[in-house]
């Protein structure tokens, strides 16, 4: 797929990331709806939907989340408001875990075979 | 498009205050960054997520084929919702009407997964407003009997499913999502629709007869919702290099005919093609050529309801308009009344 320059180095395509948030330039406020589907589990990211004020919103993520008994509580929550970590940063951002293997149950072997262990 | 563009940046081209030398090799590093692991995650088949460095043809592609579905499933709901008030029984009403809030319902999953790419959603609405975007050409022929409902859901919704499940594994995350959603709850309008043509195939002369045309009339149709014959369909390879397309055209026609012949067999009804019969040597149903000029005068805005479609489109949405000033009016009037109180309490 990369095409090559005349020099022989890869062609970088035009892109780049969303700068503006899109829902900012609607009528009506961006919700993220979030949807319990029984007791004793937690909320669920469900998904998104344009709505003028709360209740709304939670009428609408009603109709269009649980149609089919999908939740038994829902949140709405102004996607305005959801402060998110940078996904350019990914690396150094979640760095910290890298290589710490021993944070894990299965990092120690010596106990194979022992019972309940 | 150019609305759009200017919502989109480079990265790193806000350092203005930079030396301009200095600024363009930081934007041209940051972009080739994002290149390398765009090719990275495409080439591993994992998923591309909103707000990732992502090629501007590649957001081009997914913004039309996103919205493009979105638009489809939003006049979908037109020629059922023509029957709501005329289904055959109150069962059958509520089915019918359960549809088509599904219909609305999977339209408004997409334009979320089309959002998150940079097009706000009243723009969208606009652009099918305008005429300006396209959606499935199916949607332009009439349901003229009740029978044609059924015809729908097991065709049309079959189609659309045939087509729709590998688009669950599309690399841009929320649209593979928003599939995943749309998928559980088509298997529902398949069923319902083929129901509908069982009962009428299995009563009076008059109703197989009607169940029967019915078919008759939304097979070649439907068959070309996959779009056309991969020779012709220039897009295709890149979707499929992107993995936003999994299988192309003609391999998705395919496996749609080879299953809809023992659905057919089981109605009791035949599929109108002379050409249709059982390949052993290719372990596929071969069948006929479809009619691909219909389908390109259809495209371009021919076919018999492309007007009422959009006028309808149109006139729902300028009937609506009060309601939406009025639902904001009265958000902006309780947000004015819990400011005044919190001054009051203060």
């Amino acid at each position: 797929m990369p095409d090559k320059t005349p020099e022989g180095t890869e062609e970088i395509p035009a892109g780049g990331v969303v700068a503006t948030d899109p829902a900012d330039r609607s009528a009506w406020p961006l919700w993220e709806v979030f949807v319990r589907s029984a007791r004793g589990l937690s909320h669920v990211h469900a998904g998104s939907l344009h709505a003028p004020d709360a209740s709304m919103a939670l009428r609408n993520a009603r109709d269009l989340y649980t149609r089919r008994n999908e939740g038994t509580s829902i949140w709405v929550v102004p996607a305005a408001e959801i402060t998110a970590s940078d996904p350019d940063s990914k690396g150094g951002f979640f760095e910290s875990p890298q290589g710490k293997a021993y944070r894990h149950a299965t990092y120690y072997t010596q106990s194979e075979g022992v019972p309940h262990l | 498009m150019s609305a759009q563009q200017a919502h989109l940046q480079a990265v790193g081209s806000q350092a203005a205050a930079e030396p301009i030398t200095e600024q363009a090799r930081r934007a041209a590093d940051e972009a080739r960054v994002g290149w390398e692991r765009f090719q990275e995650l495409i080439a591993e088949d994992k998923r591309v997520e909103p707000r990732d460095w992502m090629p501007d043809h590649y957001r081009k592609t997914l913004v039309r084929q996103v919205s493009q579905h979105a638009h489809s499933e939003i006049i979908g709901m037109q020629p059922e919702g023509n029957w709501i008030t005329r289904a055959p029984s109150l069962k059958r009403k509520a089915v019918l009407m359960a549809k088509v809030q599904d219909e609305a319902g999977h339209g408004l999953y997409l334009y979320s997964a089309a959002e998150t790419l940079g097009t706000s959603r009243d723009e969208m609405y606009q652009q099918l407003y305008t005429g300006k975007a396209k959606y499935s050409s199916i949607f332009n022929y009439p349901a003229r009997t009740w029978a044609d409902v059924g015809a729908i859901g097991w065709l049309v919704d079959g189609a659309a499913i045939t087509n729709q499940v590998p688009l669950c594994r599309a690399s841009y995350g929320p649209y593979g999502r928003a599939m995943v959603r749309i998928c559980k709850e088509e298997s529902f309008h398949q069923r319902q629709g083929w129901e509908i043509l069982y009962t009428l195939s299995h009563g009076t002369e008059a109703q197989k007869q009607m169940a029967q045309d019915a078919v008759d009339r939304f097979y070649g149709p439907a068959l070309q919702m996959f779009g056309p014959p991969d020779d012709e369909s220039p897009n295709s390879q890149q979707s499929m290099a992107w993995n936003i397309k999994r299988f192309s055209n003609d391999e998705l026609r395919q496996r749609f005919v080879d299953m809809i012949v023992p659905q057919a067999e089981a109605l009791g009804l035949t599929l109108p093609d002379p050409d249709l019969k059982w390949n052993e040597e290719r372990g596929h149903y071969d069948f006929g050529e479809l009619d691909w000029d219909e389908f390109f005068s259809v495209v371009k805005g021919n076919g018999p309801l492309n007007h009422q479609r959009l006028a309808h489109y149109r006139r729902a949405r300028d009937e609506g308009a009060w309601v939406r000033e009025a639902a904001a009016a009265y958000a902006a009037k309780q947000d004015a009344q819990a400011r005044e109180t919190a001054l009051l309490s203060a």
